[in-house]
């Protein structure tokens, strides 16, 4: 499945000739933003509205709760672990399949799209099947004491099956667009394989690498379906950023889920920021 | 090596002066390996070793039936949604320029970058009785939160940009070539669009529709807030897995989550058809 | 550095690049690879420079066999036809990149850079990024960028095909100086053949993946080895004949026989110069109109109609023409003084072609 590698589309495009600057113009920008309103403008707003309805102060006291602190500790160690791994691998992968020819590639480029197609509560079932009690691997890890599910292995494996693919569907179109040439030529200069990777194609993409790494971030910190069904809720010890918003809102807790949530959004609206950020830099480039 | 050793590894990956393919071809596929290819193994050994008959029957009892309704149709009822405002959304964006349309392009993101749980906590709260947008909403009988309704915005809302990014870049693209030469013939604004631009775009339309379908299909986190969870009524099939999970009824939930892997792959090759269809129109 | 390719074969798929090459090229030589799109030239461009490896058949340098000889370390210099400059580097960091691999001392770098600064006319150029340069600038860079680690070999990837027309007079003129002043051997690879006449001292010439022939320019255009070679290099009026009563004709052209029986087919070809016009309908034996002359510079090309409509190419000096008061749409008779015969009965000849024939006096004189 082809789905948009949270493309960088910037509207370049030139605009529409001065005669459809009409009624139907004005009509057409003024649903769009409605709709935008509605759908993109009010819930932002209203995550920090809630938040801060009972005023600063209890906005403060809700993040200060040691299960928060928790719950921030954990989602920062998951992605301190996931993204670096998953960067590596995006790296690796695009190299091979951007830069040569196998048989087998479409393959593997739809084992890559895997878990766009799939739901994040069927991946953690995945991990249930082969770590659960009853799971392939149950007993032979309940005999050597090793706990992967509620813990931190199996919430760290269902991020990773979920946010894989990010950092390769970034590099991939780049390093294909770039084709081999610049290496090639790197090569008759006496650079060794290392040499041209971190001199000539690294710094060549080091943009579209960027990006990949925030997308692959903010998806892993925000992963909720995934690491739910794998963690077991436990507060303080195996609860996410996510996992822990839910748990306050079950608590009927007026403003801690939506102060919990402010830091979601807030991370939301950093990555929104960095890719503009990215787009306007790629295009200052080139 | 022998010559057909050495002719099998030619004919699979070409020889190429670029250093490091056995490297990072190896570990890519070792990663894979590990993270996506065991786990889907052990879906399928443990599938393998259950009655198919139980699979059935827990398949398709009454309480799934009911979710997988209420999946597909919630789904399908947001990808036409986004069908439809991501293609005005997409259209404005590129062809009528306006103050702040950068600022909106960059929005467009936002349900991607945000994650689903606080997506279905603030659209949940805006369409609650007390919500900004409830409190006008629910006296109409309109019930965005905890209802089907619910349902409906969360899968829009967490599908847009899906839709909106796959028809952007295809508008940008359009060539204004066939545009002038439509004018040239005589066609007025209307006819160009009913004529020239909606049959260009209508491929990619319905791809970005299937893109959204299928994330909707599979969206957890935002119903879970959104929709009160309610068998029969608003659980949809990704919760109902989750609830059978926690009762540790392993068949039940692999019996839902197989039926949800057939119908997001069934989408998976119609789009693939779709575009294969449509790319014979493109130019060669 | 001198190479040799003996045999060498190679295939992409089921297509094959270049069959059994064989080529010697001796040091210090400025050798053009010449041929269509898809002849092979570029892959055994390619093949010297360790890009691709051949299937079959030996590549030599010096002597010693390099086809196992990884690219790195066959120091030669190659300049693609998209230049490949490294974007994201300065001009000065691109000429300067071979030398940080060799790991030499930074003023030693510095003083190279600055000869390849003056060898090629960069001078201001070199804080600029790829993207900040003119088409004509890229090439030179990528050719300083080439030369800096001192190869022994120069290898040009179609360097001049993707630039104005003017820009390569000058980017032509380059690579000859570059030539003689380092004493490199040099090879080319180019799909222009004016272009490997004016520059290469001696020409390959590629056709569907096999050598055609290796020769001097002159050698190429005044004896090709074959009627690809003939029709390729230079402009060649081709006829087809057909023997009627004894001569080789077409329309109101005769020529000799060779040897054919009546309906048999010959194809015979013979440059401009070749082709005597005057003004005077009673000069030569042929009339025609002229219907174009092309501007060529020192020398015009005429292009002359025949009453049947057959359109014949002569040349010309600027001073001829004028002398004979020559114009478009004048009435011109002609003679065609010599040929070669490019193929009997759709049969194409090899080295016959190289014969030119003179046309026997009593087939050209006027009346």
């Amino acid at each position: 499945m082809n789905t948009p590698a949270a493309p960088i589309a910037s509207s370049s495009a030139a605009p529409a000739p001065k005669s459809d600057r009409s009624l139907i113009h004005w009509l057409l920008v003024a649903v769009a933003v409605l709709f935008s309103a509605v759908f993109l403008v009010l819930p932002l707003l209203n995550v920090f509205a809630q938040a801060l309805a009972a005023g600063f102060g209890p906005y403060c006291h809700a993040l200060a709760d040691p299960d928060t602190i928790s719950a921030i500790r954990l989602t920062l160690i998951i992605a301190a672990i996931c993204v670096p791994l998953n960067a590596v691998f995006g790296v690796a992968a695009s190299w091979a399949i951007a830069k040569f020819d196998f048989r087998g590639k479409p393959f593997l480029l739809s084992l890559m799209d895997l878990p766009f197609s799939i739901s994040p509560v069927v991946a953690g079932l995945l991990f249930v099947l082969l770590f659960g009690v009853n799971g392939l691997l149950g007993r032979w890890l309940e005999v050597h004491h090793v706990k992967v599910l509620f813990a931190l292995p199996g919430m760290v494996l269902a991020t990773i099956f979920v946010t894989f693919p990010y950092v390769a569907r970034e590099l991939i179109p780049i390093m294909r667009a770039q084709g081999r040439e610049q290496e090639e030529a790197a090569l008759t200069l006496g650079a060794s394989g290392w040499q041209t990777f971190w001199h000539v194609t690294l710094p060549s993409v080091k943009w579209g690498l960027f990006y990949g790494i925030v997308l692959c971030n903010a998806r892993a910190m925000g992963e909720f379906g995934a690491v739910s069904v794998v963690s077991g809720h436990i507060a303080g010890q195996t609860d996410t950023l996510p996992l822990r918003v839910e748990k306050l809102y079950n608590e009927f807790d007026p403003v801690a889920p939506f102060a919990v949530a402010t830091l979601l959004a807030l991370l939301a609206v950093a990555t929104m920021l960095l890719k503009a950020l990215l787009e306007w830099k790629t295009r200052h480039e080139t | 090596m022998t010559r057909s050793r050495a002719a099998a590894v030619k004919s699979f990956a070409p020889a190429n002066p670029l250093p490091g393919f056995n490297i990072t071809l190896g570990f890519t596929i070792v990663y894979l390996t590990l993270i996506v290819l065991i786990p889907i193994g052990a879906l399928a050994i443990k599938t393998l070793g259950l009655s198919w008959k139980e699979l059935w029957a827990l398949a398709t009892n009454d309480r799934a039936l009911a979710s997988y309704r209420l999946s597909l149709g919630a789904s399908l009822a947001a990808a036409l949604i986004n069908a439809l405002f991501g293609s005005l959304l997409a259209w404005v964006l590129v062809r009528h320029p306006f103050p702040g349309r950068r600022l909106l392009d960059g929005l467009i993101d936002f349900p991607f970058a945000l994650p689903t749980a606080v997506a279905g906590l603030t659209l949940a709260s805006l369409f609650s009785a007390h919500g900004w947008l409830g409190q006008y909403l629910t006296p109409l009988g309109i019930q965005g939160a905890f209802s089907r309704l619910g349902v409906v915005i969360a899968l829009t809302f967490v599908g847009l940009p899906f839709s909106v990014r796959t028809i952007q870049p295809e508008i940008e693209t359009l060539d204004p070539d066939i545009q002038e030469a439509a004018m040239c013939l005589g066609a007025g604004p209307w006819r160009r669009f009913v004529s020239v631009t909606a049959p260009a775009l209508l491929p990619t339309v319905l791809t970005g529709f299937g893109l959204s379908f299928a994330r909707a299909l599979g969206e957890y986190g935002s119903i879970v807030f959104i929709s009160g969870n309610l068998p029969f009524k608003t659980e949809i099939a990704p919760t109902l897995v989750v609830m059978r999970l926690d009762q540790f009824d392993y068949t039940g939930a692999i019996s839902v989550a197989l039926v949800l892997m057939i119908f997001s792959f069934a989408l998976l090759l119609t789009l693939n058809t779709l575009q294969g269809w449509a790319a014979k129109f493109q130019e060669p | 550095m001198s190479i040799e390719l003996k045999n060498v074969s190679k295939h992409f798929g089921r297509v094959s690049a270049v069959e059994n090459i064989n080529l010697t090229v001796p040091e210090g030589e400025l050798i053009a690879l010449l041929g269509p799109s898809g002849s092979g030239k570029t892959t055994v461009l390619r093949l010297i420079a360790g890009l691709e490896t051949p299937e079959s058949g030996g590549i030599f340098v010096r002597g010693a066999q390099v086809n196992n000889l990884p690219v790195q370390k066959r120091n030669i210099g190659f300049v693609f036809q998209s230049y490949a400059l490294f974007k994201h580097m300065t001009v000065q960091d691109n000429i300067a990149f071979g030398l940080k691999i060799k790991k030499w001392p930074a003023q030693r770098i510095q003083a190279r850079v600055q000869d390849l600064t003056a060898l090629l006319d960069l001078h201001g150029l070199l804080d600029r990024y790829p993207h900040q340069l003119s088409g004509g600038q890229r090439q030179r860079v990528a050719i300083g960028r080439a030369l800096a680690p001192g190869p022994d070999v120069l290898l040009l990837d179609e360097p001049f095909a993707a630039v104005d027309a003017q820009i390569r007079q000058e980017l032509r003129q380059w690579l000859v100086r570059v030539h003689r002043e380092l004493k490199l051997t040099v090879l080319f690879v180019t799909h222009d053949q004016e272009e490997a006449m004016e520059v290469a001292s001696r020409i390959v010439i590629f056709s569907k993946g096999r050598v055609e022939q290796i020769g001097s320019p002159q050698e190429v255009y005044e004896k090709p080895s074959n009627e690809f070679v003939a029709r390729f290099v230079g402009v060649m009026n081709v006829l087809e004949l057909e023997v009627r009563d004894g001569f080789a004709r077409r329309q109101e052209l005769e020529f000799p026989a060779h040897g054919l029986a009546d309906g048999q087919k010959l194809r015979i070809g013979f440059r401009p110069y070749a082709v005597q016009v005057s003004p005077d309908g009673s000069a030569y034996r042929y009339r025609a109109v002229l219907r174009r002359t092309y501007f060529l510079g020192v020398m015009l090309r005429l292009e002359m109609e025949l009453p049947s409509g057959l359109i014949l190419r002569s040349r010309m000096s600027k001073e001829d023409y004028a002398r004979l008061g020559l114009a478009d749409g004048r009435p011109v008779s002609f003679q065609i003084r010599s040929y070669r015969i490019l193929s009997k009965e759709d049969e194409p000849l090899g080295a016959e072609v190289a014969t030119a024939y003179e046309v026997p006096p009593h087939l050209g004189e006027g009346i």
